[in-house]
């Protein structure tokens, strides 16, 4: 890896840090008004599998992905507009967090039911492949919704017909409050790939180099013809499922572990140990993350809140008039 | 033009679509090599291939899903259902993802996926053959929903449906398939969505229908004639958006209204059609809305023939409004 490379990862993990951070201050501050689910604790995922991604691969984030938008291209000046529900916002207000998406990034905005994107990726990687196209779809999504019935049929479908699409399983141990042994019977979730005729593999969520070397193995995979991996990253998320959850169902000492792992620091001795300046990176990419985070709040405050009849648009691609 | 069922126009419409715009793609359950339970797709697979119509597992909410993401990106996925009964466990991909595509990324994701499913009852079909659920799919902004009556509209519309920027519920009424019989005009044809077809004229009471309902309304008008009453016919061939325009001219030409469908009553699309009329044609209204539909019951399987609006319970209503 060269050294440019080993410092733009660290910018990815740093500025997702500070994003993920300033949302939760603003959060506390009554600034959002909806939920906000903080990704804190798992930028490696997103950061090692996002960076092997061309532009015009589709990511599919589910809703603690915040750093795929980032780091697929999305405007950070935007994406806080759409955290604020402004009309500078992906969806100009009409959902909140993650759901709206952007287009022009090749990034699907989910729904809050989650699991129900993994059947749209494999269709989105069914026209790469009919069309012959030198494209992949990355799904994201918990170890909680691998229990639905539309993640099995996804999988499924892009088993028997070889998609070029990569299941990309953030497990973090709890759906909401609900540990892995209430949810499967299983060690490894990706044991199912099993079952669908493909490849199933577990990496390390919060070692960069792990994610980055297994996402690497999969996306290409899929550019070959050879059909879908399941990937299951072992993570953590360190607030609740959401900031009003006070996360009371796991011991202080697990979290405490998991700090312990964190993404970040863990790159950060990583660079040490290569020999460079790590204090003076740490100080410039510092400077560097908190002014994009900053302008984006600036940016989000500034943007209009959107106005009663504006609900009324983009429902059809012709509005319907009241006759 | 030629003499076609409306199973036949159907096919017709999907090979003419298939031929001029090589983005449309069909997906659906044994609707390739087999052409589909009722044969809408026949031929197709043959001609067309098997990465254009595709052979699905028995996965609806798999095959909705799927066609949501062939359409982000530039196809014109046409999905089928087997049967409108089988629909339910797509329900989430159609009102969480499909109708809320547009609307939650205000505007950037595009979502022309056209979801075929044959409607209703009148085969025999029993409780999870039969069903008729346009108003689920009505009740929810973003869809179009669309139900011809014959042929000529079956080709039409679903062209139509094919060119449409947004999503499309696409209700087939499976009775009709091959007793419905009429001309269909050759080459491309399309019939604007949206719009309502008056398919008879009358004076005395209009009755509002769709679908499989519009040859028993037919009935009724003829019977009505022995007896002196004129009655007026409209087919909305598009359930949303509404040519609520075409109803209040009707209504307010007759002055009585009879709304007539085959779903249940309570909440039935017949709910909302009455309520348009009283509140947007009340000062002509010479007699309440009358409601000719199913049962507030599940679709009853020996009991088919009762539970159907017929053109006697239809004549009923007709006599109904007019003697208030």
């Amino acid at each position: 890896m060269t050294e440019q490379k080993e410092r733009e990862l660290y910018f990815w993990l740093r500025l997702i840090r500070e994003f993920e951070d300033r949302i939760s201050t603003l959060d506390k501050q009554g600034k959002i008004q909806g939920g906000v689910y903080s990704g804190k604790g798992q930028e490696a995922v997103v950061v090692g599998v996002c960076h092997e991604l061309r532009p015009d691969d589709w990511i599919f984030p589910l809703h603690r992905d915040l750093g795929a938008f980032l780091v697929k291209g999305a405007d950070p000046n935007r994406l806080m507009a759409q955290i604020f529900g402004r009309r500078d916002g992906f969806s100009k207000g009409k959902d909140s967090f993650l759901h709206g998406g952007d287009f022009s990034n090749c990034i699907f905005g989910a729904t809050s039911m989650l699991g129900s994107t993994l059947p749209v990726a494999a269709g989105t990687a069914y026209k790469f492949k009919i069309r012959r196209e030198d494209r992949v779809a990355i799904a994201f999504f918990g170890e909680g919704a691998s229990s639905r019935g539309d993640v099995h049929e996804a999988m499924n479908f892009a088993g028997i017909y070889k998609l070029p699409v990569v299941f990309l399983c953030e497990n973090n141990f709890y759906a909401y409050s609900t540990p892995n042994e209430l949810q499967f019977a299983v060690e490894d979730v990706s044991d199912r790939a099993v079952g669908y005729g493909f490849k199933g593999d577990v990496c390390s969520g919060n070692d960069l180099h792990s994610v980055m070397k297994a996402a690497r193995k999969a996306i290409e995979r899929a550019r070959a013809g050879e059909g879908p991996t399941f990937l299951e990253c072992k993570t953590y998320r360190y607030h609740g499922h959401s900031e009003h959850d006070r996360a009371t169902y796991r011991s202080q000492e697990e979290l405490i572990t998991w700090e312990s792992r964190d993404p970040v620091e863990r790159w950060e001795v990583y660079l040490q140990k290569r020999k460079y300046d790590i204090a003076a990176i740490r100080e410039e990419v510092g400077g560097k993350v908190k002014k994009i985070v900053d302008d984006a709040v600036a940016f989000a405050e500034a943007s209009p809140v959107p106005e009663g009849p504006e609900a009324m648009e983009d429902l059809y691609a012709t509005p319907i008039t009241e006759g | 033009m030629a003499v076609m069922t409306l199973i036949q126009a159907i096919n017709a419409a999907l090979a003419g679509e298939m031929e001029r715009n090589p983005a449309v793609v069909l997906l659906g359950e044994d609707i390739g090599k087999h052409g589909g339970v009722f044969r809408a797709t026949e031929g197709l697979w043959e001609r067309f291939g098997p990465e254009r119509v595709m052979d699905t597992p028995l996965a609806e909410a798999g095959i909705l899903g799927m066609a949501i993401g062939m359409a982000l990106n530039g196809l014109r996925p046409v999905a089928e259902i087997q049967f409108a009964d089988f629909i339910y466990p797509a329900f989430d991909q159609i009102v969480s993802e499909l109708a809320k595509f547009r609307y939650r990324s205000a505007g950037q994701f595009p979502a022309p996926v056209v979801i075929r499913a044959p409607s209703g009852g009148g085969i025999k079909g029993g409780l999870y053959h039969s069903q008729s659920p346009e108003a689920y799919f009505v009740h929810t902004a973003g869809l179009t929903v669309v139900m011809p009556s014959t042929p000529a509209d079956g080709k039409g519309l679903l062209v139509s449906a094919m060119r449409s920027p947004d999503p499309v519920i696409f209700l087939e009424p499976k009775a009709l398939y091959r007793t419905a019989k009429g001309e269909v005009p050759e080459g491309e044809y399309d019939v604007p969505l949206g719009k309502a077809h008056t398919v008879r004229e009358g004076t005395d009471v209009s009755v509002i229908t769709y679908g499989a309902m519009v040859p028993v309304a037919e009935g009724a008008a003829a019977e009505a004639e022995k007896e002196g009453v004129s009655v007026e016919i409209t087919d909305l061939r598009t359930l949303w958006p509404l040519d609520v325009e075409a109803v209040d001219r009707s209504v307010q030409k007759t002055g009585r209204a009879v709304v007539l469908h085959e779903a249940p009553r309570t909440c039935g699309f017949g709910a909302e059609l009455a309520t348009l009329v009283q509140e947007r044609s009340f000062l002509h209204l010479k007699a309440p809305v009358s409601r000719v539909t199913g049962f507030d019951t599940p679709f009853p399987y020996a009991m088919e023939k009762i539970y159907l609006p017929d053109v006697r319970r239809t004549l009923d209503a007709v006599r109904g409004v007019l003697t208030f």
